[in-house]
């Protein structure tokens, strides 16, 4: 008889949290930076909190490292409360925005450090600095000057000087905010790399959604103090649950608009859009939401015809970009601008500028919120 | 055009150097000349190491010269222990105006002369000074308590007067410490020496290098403040220096002082350069 597997899944849904925040609130005078949070972070997840500057995302995240107190509310980590326990005490690292590497020490003491305060061994503490930094591809640099590196490369010491002291939790501020574009995208690869390998658990704040959306297995989107959906990259983008989350997170194309019947809406311009509702109400001001991909473009009307929402317009201007090309198409008698993706291989990859196309989207496309 | 060039960088460089040769150079020279010749006659002088040999056979006098160093040394300490945390205040936790004010506040003291500041002191000391008024008023006395005029006094009236050249430097230094290193130091398990210790110290290196070696120049070289709060007990080489020039009339005597005291400050900041790893071109710049 085969007996049973120790680690089923059914046992890891049981299995406690890395991280659960419940009702953590925190005010600054009379302002709620962060307002009655909740939340809970499964074990090795990578999990992003992705909000606009000013949201209370640094705050959360500075409750979370121990530099801030939450005013009501508990974080716990792995099922023990972090109330009263200082940031040193935590089983939590962080990386800051700006890196914060000691730049009175080397690359080596940079990551001994950690160690040294626990009173590491100084032969142990060699040995875990040689073996983390040749993890992350830096074996060779361990007796530079940390102002020695390349963007690129400080990160990464950054990440092995608190992966190093195998934290619980490891939380990332913005970490890419300071570098260029090509490095940024390569370094959202490295990290999820990074990740998958050293299978601990992140938290990710950021206001950028493309490294939310590509690093993480679940997103919170966060505006003014709260959460307004947790799910994964796909559900967010897919079904967003409020309208804040259907304009922050991917391209979009959105109007202010009023309810002309329960899931129809007139735009100012006159137009009716046919879309899916969200929400009980269904009368006065309503946001609308289409995605660009959702668009489809043709030179006659015949191709569109299975498409509930269809109109004749004129290309406004070509946004060339590659694959990312655009098309800004005004219809020509909803007096409504959008924006449409050009596939660069379909019938209208050469378009010009005052061309007329027919464009239309199904109705399950458009998203409907009560303002 | 280069001749033209020439002729500036000659013009520029004339004011350094007159006042180096005529303020420091010459002098020092005239010093040092003047130290090595003894009286043989009524004005008679010829060369000899007569006026180091009387320093080395004079206990008073090399005891006074070690006591001076190893006292400068305590002195420079504790101006930087109790000058950190000030400027590590100033420097990291004040904001805004306040910050100016307790930087005015540090400087208030010195608008007054050294010399009223160390008499404020001995109003403070006397036997009947303010404090011993205040310690038999609490019951703490029975009698009146003499606090001049011992080592104590002197340490405290050094260090008052060195605390402004130990803060400026250092809130300087710490001016530029980057909070986020701070936190960085606590969130990866540093406690409160770890993060003083590793980080905020090693940054505050050159400040504290710069401060040092200014409060200890000032201390060695002070005068006021050991001959009125230590009074017969100052003791301090300066004082040797003074009687040999000005009571004894013997300027070759206090020429070889004044020489052996410019060796020792010199030398003593060297050591403390050499330990403390710091090159004395990187400190001037950097504090």
């Amino acid at each position: 008889m085969r007996r049973p597997p120790l680690r089923g899944p059914a046992i890891q849904m049981t299995e406690i949290a890395d991280l659960s925040l419940v009702r953590v609130t925190k005010r600054f005078g009379a302002h709620a930076a962060v307002a009655a949070v909740e939340f809970d972070v499964a074990r090795g997840a990578f999990f992003s909190i992705l909000g606009p500057s000013g949201c209370g995302k640094t705050t959360l995240m500075r409750m979370i490292a121990g530099f801030e107190t939450p005013d009501e509310g508990d974080i716990a980590i792995r099922g023990a409360s972090m109330r009263g326990v200082p940031a040193n005490r935590r089983p939590v690292n962080m990386v800051f925005q700006n890196l914060a590497l000691f730049p009175t020490m080397t690359v080596g003491e940079n990551v001994a450090y950690g160690l040294a305060c626990r009173g590491v061994a100084r032969g142990e503490q060699e040995a875990r600095v040689r073996a983390i930094l040749s993890r992350v591809g830096l074996g060779e640099f361990v007796d530079r000057r940390v102002t020695q590196l390349s963007g690129g490369q400080r990160q990464r010491v950054a990440i092995a000087r608190c992966l190093v002291l195998e934290p619980t939790l490891l939380l990332l501020d913005e970490p890419l905010g300071a570098l260029d574009l090509k490095l940024r995208e390569h370094m959202k690869i490295e990290l999820k790399r990074l990740q998958a390998d050293f299978r601990t658990t992140f938290v990710y704040i950021t206001h950028d959604q493309s490294e939310a959306l590509v690093m993480s297995d679940q997103v919170a989107v966060m505006n003014r103090g709260r959460f307004e959906q947790v799910g994964s990259p796909r559900a967010l983008y897919r079904d967003p649950a409020s309208a804040f989350v259907a304009g922050f997170v991917g391209d979009t194309n959105r109007w202010d608009a009023e309810f002309a019947a329960a899931d129809r809406v007139r735009l100012p311009g006159g137009a009716l859009v046919a879309g899916r509702r969200f929400g009980t109400a269904s009368a006065g001001p309503a946001t609308c939401f289409v995605r660009p991909e959702s668009v489809a473009l043709a030179a006659d009307a015949a191709a569109l015809a299975g498409l509930d929402n269809r109109y004749a317009g004129e290309v406004v201007s070509v946004l060339f970009d590659g694959a990312n090309s655009t098309l800004l198409v005004r219809a020509l008698d909803g007096g409504f601008e959008l924006r449409a993706t050009l596939p660069q291989t379909g019938a209208l990859a050469g378009v010009e500028k005052g061309a007329r196309v027919q464009f239309g989207w199904a109705a399950d496309a458009a998203r409907i919120y009560a303002a | 055009m280069m001749r033209a060039r020439g002729l500036a960088f000659w013009l520029l460089l004339l004011p350094p150097v007159l006042w180096l040769g005529l303020l420091v150079i010459v002098p020092h020279v005239e010093i040092a000349v003047l130290s090595f010749s003894e009286r043989v006659g009524p004005r008679l002088y010829e060369f000899g190491f007569a006026n180091y040999l009387e320093f080395l056979k004079e206990p008073l006098y090399w005891r006074t010269y070690a006591r001076t160093a190893i006292m400068s040394v305590l002195v420079t300490a504790i101006t930087l222990v109790v000058a950190f945390p000030v400027a590590f205040y100033i420097a990291k936790a004040a904001q805004g105006a306040t910050k100016a004010v307790l930087f005015l506040l540090c400087l208030l003291p010195f608008w007054a002369s050294e010399l009223v500041r160390t008499l404020g002191w001995m109003i403070l000391l006397r036997e009947t000074g303010l404090v011993s008024a205040l310690l038999q008023a609490t019951g703490l006395a029975a009698g009146p308590v003499e606090l001049l005029y011992n080592d104590g006094a002197v340490i405290l009236g050094l260090v008052y007067g060195g605390l402004l050249f130990m803060v400026v430097p250092l809130v300087n230094a710490l001016d530029s410490l980057d909070f986020s290193l701070v936190e960085a130091g606590f969130d990866l398990g540093g406690s409160r020496i770890d993060v003083l210790r590793r980080i905020v110290v090693p940054h505050a290196m050159p400040g504290i290098v710069a401060g040092s070696i200014v409060v200890f120049m000032l201390t060695v070289g002070n005068f006021v403040t050991p001959a009125l709060l230590g009074g017969k007990n100052g003791l301090w080489f300066t004082e040797q220096i003074y009687a040999q020039f000005i009571t004894r009339f013997n300027w070759p005597q206090g020429a070889a002082f004044g020489l052996l005291l410019l060796v020792l400050s010199s030398a003593i900041v060297w050591i403390g350069l050499r330990l403390t790893g710091q090159g004395f071109g990187e400190t001037m710049r950097r504090g």
